[in-house]
């Protein structure tokens, strides 16, 4: 709605700070996202217990001392390519998450972009599973590409539903004009596809079947040392960023009484983190083929119907 | 408009990388690896669309061009010989008249950009190009746009129908009444 004017409150993150702080900014954004994911995750699996909390911080230290093993004749760049793309993939996708009321880039096409970060996933993941020449890490692979095609139009439908009543591709516009009623009142079916999606890209929880027990850990049984830490860290930061971004499509932003726009964003972000992850553990793991069908016969229509539905609002004026 | 000069390097450099991997395309001895060339040529161009500030074509075209290799990486499983094309195989088919093709191509386009009188710039840079396309996209252009996605799903259709070998009386007999399909898989829906 409003016009991209770099002035005012319209000012993104880099052109307020300077590009390199608002990077950095952006970086310890992911960090902060990507551990707080983690240790909930970690404490909720372990069935509650607040010690579990710095097992991801354990973890992280043995992966970056452990020694790196390799496979008979892998595809070294492709594999190391796949496995730098996912965390900085996952922090790209940050760039357009308005942190403390403001975006590190604003494109006139945000919504795209984050979208667009994700679906490069599609190729990282797929490298991560090819380059070690091992059948495993294929499979698990492929496994993720027929994921991707279940989840994928479901998770573009719900992003444009935010962006139809927003009348904007911008997070910004998106984030203003649910001053009065946030996003998640008139759209809860693109909300929840949102969030069950973003599971599906970061292969966790019941959508973790592309590294599932049955093939001895899929995509990453392969990866060991810093490897494994860098495709870790990045899952992690994929899911952080999306319970930010999610907030801003859906729950209105850093908007609340009393406390400063930045506190309620974060609290915000980190109740969205706590019900993913204790909805999402309370899940089976579901199958790639079955959940392709699922989503093809009811997510899309459903995903449809809620954008028509926010068509008519938008038409008839519901939207400020 | 004039591109600032940071723009116009960053055009240079991301072309020479676009046609350096399109030739690493050709080069290279594994499905996989041809098909990440290609897609490294396809983001260098959308990385040329952005430092052109053509936002949403440039990030779209990441996009689909990221599915579409991906996708792509799926058909070499159920159409390839050689599955998934996990041993070293020759990229290049009919060596000789692809070669002759291409350089002609090649020379007709170059003489073409150079010698053709291009019309000057009327108008003014939009203030937001993505709503500057879309609204072509849903006015003047929608004949064109509708009758590219028709062709496209077109497309898809009969490419799935090539690719799978059973149709819905393999899954509900051959008069159609079985009230539970006949899958390879079971689950899902009924």
């Amino acid at each position: 709605m409003t016009d991209p004017d770099m002035g005012g409150t319209g000012m993104t993150l880099a052109a307020a700070w300077g590009l390199l702080p608002a990077v950095l900014a952006v970086g310890l954004t992911a960090l902060v996202l990507g551990v707080a994911f983690a240790a909930v995750d970690s404490v909720v699996v372990s069935g509650g217990r607040l010690r579990s909390a710095v097992e991801p911080l354990r973890s992280s230290l043995h992966w970056l001392a452990q020694q790196r093993r390799t496979t008979l004749a892998p595809d070294r760049l492709l594999w190391r390519s796949g496995v730098i793309a996912v965390p900085v993939l996952a922090v790209l996708s940050l760039a357009v998450v308005p942190i403390g009321g403001r975006t590190l880039l604003s494109t006139s096409a945000d919504l795209v972009w984050f979208n667009a970060m994700e679906a490069l996933l599609w190729a990282a993941v797929w490298l991560v599973g090819w380059g070690p020449n091992a059948v495993h890490s294929l499979v698990g692979a492929y496994r993720f590409l027929a994921q991707g095609l279940a989840y994928e139009l479901p998770l573009m439908f719900a992003l444009i539903t935010a962006g139809l009543g927003a009348g904007s591709l911008r997070t910004m516009d998106i984030v203003a004009t649910q001053e009065n009623l946030w996003f998640v009142v008139s759209m809860p079916v693109a909300f929840v596809v949102f969030l069950a999606s973003a599971a599906a890209f970061a292969f966790w929880g019941p959508f973790a079947s592309p590294a599932g027990a049955d093939i001895a850990s899929g995509v990453m049984s392969e990866l060991s040392g810093v490897d494994r830490l860098l495709v870790q860290a990045g899952r992690a930061v994929v899911l952080g960023a999306a319970a930010a971004m999610s907030v801003a499509l859906f729950l209105g932003g850093g908007s609340g009484p009393g406390l400063p726009e930045p506190v309620w964003y974060l609290l915000k972000t980190l109740l969205v983190i706590a019900v993913i992850v204790s909805v999402g553990r309370r899940i089976p793991v579901t199958r790639p083929d079955r959940f392709v069908e699922f989503s093809w016969m009811i997510l899309i229509p459903a995903t449809l119907l809620q954008a028509l539905w926010v068509a008519l609002l938008v038409l008839s004026g519901f939207y400020p | 408009m004039m591109l600032t000069s940071l723009a116009i390097v960053a055009v240079i450099l991301l072309g020479l990388i676009s046609v350096a991997a399109g030739v690493a395309v050709f080069v290279v001895d594994s499905m996989a690896k041809a098909t990440f060339a290609l897609l490294v040529s396809f983001l260098a161009v959308a990385g040329i669309l952005l430092a052109l500030e053509l936002t949403y074509l440039a990030v779209v075209t990441a996009l689909m061009m990221t599915i579409e290799m991906a996708i792509m990486a799926v058909f070499m499983i159920m159409f390839m010989m050689n599955p998934a094309g996990l041993m070293p195989m020759t990229m290049v088919h009919n060596a000789r008249t692809s070669a002759v093709a291409g350089v002609v191509v090649f020379a007709v386009l170059v003489l073409g950009i150079w010698t053709i009188d291009w019309p000057a710039r009327v108008g003014s840079l939009p203030a937001d190009s993505t709503r500057q396309l879309g609204e072509a996209i849903m006015s003047s252009h929608m004949l064109v746009m509708l009758v590219i996605g028709i062709g496209l799903f077109a497309t898809i259709i009969s490419g799935t129908v090539l690719a799978t070998h059973r149709g819905r009386y393999d899954r509900f007999g051959p008069d159609l009444r079985t009230a539970k399909p006949n899958d390879p898989v079971s689950g899902g829906l009924r």
